[in-house]
């Protein structure tokens, strides 16, 4: 589980996050929504140590977080498929992948067979450059590369930016699929609310930084005031 | 023939320099002026302790471990405080470390040069009663240069530390998150950097030139050539480009005259930027330079 508790987070005078406090429950999808500049990216990227806050606790388990590297949080088993994938496009498909395997003990090529017999497309491309994959494959790389190291934690930074509603959907599904089977802890921020809401468990809501709603991803989307005035949900 | 053998020989050099300048500028985007100098200290240290009966291949060790320490040092004290400030800093910086360790060479172990005992003839080989530019010297320098550029390539490619090196130059943010220990990535690019560039500084003294301050200043202006024109981001483009400016140095030297020799890299520079500016081998669309 990662509890975060009164986070609070400033880019100089600019407040990004303020008194942030929820828990994301062990195998369960927690959708962190919001609109541009609420502060969800920035919240994913404090869990994942790429930014200091100047308060606040985030917990994994019994480990605290704030205050260690990137790259011990990321061997704690903390996986962050970034906003835009972070595919590294020069690196091959499976170069990509064995980079996501260094960090853990996993036997590479069986990481390397699994992940390859969850998306055939990449076991196809594995000795392509990422620079020639597509929008949908890169997104499947990023999730690959991330689960290959099998992680307790997945931190999901908009992944069905720039994905057609078919694919987004089918994506939304496999994330739902990958919690329930493997009792993954997901934190999903999205912008797409209604898709996130679908599949998420609960729902934390951001406005300028601050929480204004959380709970049940249901109840969530269930209320018209939240989609209308925070979630940008058009309500008949 | 024997112009190509001379020319690959002088080649090697430059391309070891190039390929050390490149190593540094794809884990950390600096371009190292003191390289050379790095190298050639490396070399006074390692070297010198020939007179203390150490025997030649011990300094030679000697030597490269010095030059990795040195770079390793460099990354740590002078180098890492500058990331994330402008580019001009650490130039500035490295031309001022060039200075400092030129001038404490020079104090230390004073500007005459040494000439280092080698450890094969320098001899040339005749043929039909011409001289060929081939000597035991030369065909070990070439041998030692291809292997450690072959081992470089190597390690880069089929190694999980040469794995965790590239993606740390190209996406460093990315790769912290993947749980690769960047900073400790950019240090090792530092020290392989180095070792790389204390070969060349070895083969440099060990050869006619021979030891002194200033030994490397003329062999870093080529291999920095060379990285331009082969492009700072490929190290196969270091390579072939200290090969070329070697080969047209020695043809220059061999047709025209010794004295418009380094004409030669700087007419390959010129050309090369106005068809590529990026490097021949580049895979970038454009730098700035």
């Amino acid at each position: 589980m990662i509890q975060v508790e009164q986070l609070s987070v400033n880019y100089g005078a600019v407040r990004a996050l303020r008194d942030v406090s929820f828990d994301a429950p062990t195998g369960q999808i927690t959708a962190v929504l919001g609109a541009n500049g609420a502060g969800k990216t920035t919240l994913l990227r404090t869990i994942s140590g790429l930014v200091t806050p100047q308060r606040g606790r985030i917990r994994l388990g019994d480990v605290e977080l704030v205050g260690v590297a990137t790259e011990n949080i990321a061997r704690l088993g903390v996986g962050h498929v970034p906003e835009g994938r972070g595919v590294i496009e020069e690196l091959t498909v499976e170069e990509n992948l064995r980079l996501g395997a260094l960090s853990s003990k996993v036997n590479l090529s069986e990481g390397l067979d699994e992940q390859y017999a969850r998306f055939p497309v990449l076991g196809e491309r594995r000795k392509r450059h990422c620079s020639t994959l597509s929008g949908g494959e890169r997104q499947m790389l990023a999730m690959a590369r991330a689960l290959i190291a099998k992680p307790r934690v997945l931190l999901l930074d908009e992944p069905s930016l720039g994905l057609a509603p078919q694919v987004t959907a089918q994506l939304m599904k496999s994330i739902r699929q990958l919690c329930d089977s493997q009792r993954l802890t997901v934190v999903l921020v999205e912008q797409n609310a209604k898709s996130a809401l679908r599949i998420a468990h609960q729902a934390v809501v951001l406005h300028l930084g601050s929480v204004v709603a959380s709970g049940d991803a249901a109840t969530v989307a269930a209320d018209e005031d939240l989609r209308r005035y925070y979630l940008g949900v058009v309500v008949p | 023939m024997h112009n190509i053998f001379g020319g690959l020989a002088q080649g090697v050099i430059y391309s070891l320099v190039a390929l050390s300048l490149v190593i540094i500028w794809q884990s950390t985007h600096v371009l190292n002026f003191a390289q050379g100098a790095m190298g050639m200290f490396a070399t006074y240290i390692g070297m010198t302790e020939i007179d203390r009966g150490l025997g030649y291949w011990w300094c030679v060790v000697l030597s490269v471990l010095v030059g990795m320490a040195l770079g390793g040092a460099t990354e740590r004290v002078l180098i890492r405080p500058l990331y994330g400030k402008p580019e001009i800093n650490p130039i500035v910086v490295m031309v001022g470390f060039l200075g400092v360790l030129e001038a404490l060479a020079a104090a230390i172990w004073t500007s005459t040069t040494r000439n280092i005992t080698e450890p094969f003839s320098q001899i040339y080989y005749q043929s039909h009663g011409h001289l060929v530019f081939l000597s035991p010297f030369v065909i070990f320098q070439i041998l030692l240069a291809m292997g450690i550029m072959l081992t470089i390539a190597a390690l880069f490619r089929f190694t999980k530390l040469g794995l965790q090196l590239r993606a740390s130059a190209l996406a460093p943010e990315v790769s912290r998150l993947l749980g690769v220990r960047v900073s400790r990535m950019l240090t090792i690019g530092w020290i392989l950097s180095a070792g790389v560039g204390a070969i060349a500084a070895v083969i440099v003294a060990s050869g006619s030139f021979g030891l002194f301050p200033t030994n490397m200043d003329g062999i870093f202006v080529a291999g920095f050539i060379a990285a331009a024109v082969g492009g700072l981001e490929s190290p196969i483009g270091a390579v072939a480009g200290g090969l070329l400016i070697g080969l047209a140095e020695q043809f220059i030297l061999a047709y025209w005259s010794p004295n418009v020799a380094p004409l030669g890299g700087i007419i390959i520079l010129v050309v090369a930027l106005m068809i590529r500016p990026q490097g021949l081998f580049s895979k970038n669309v454009s730098r700035r330079v």
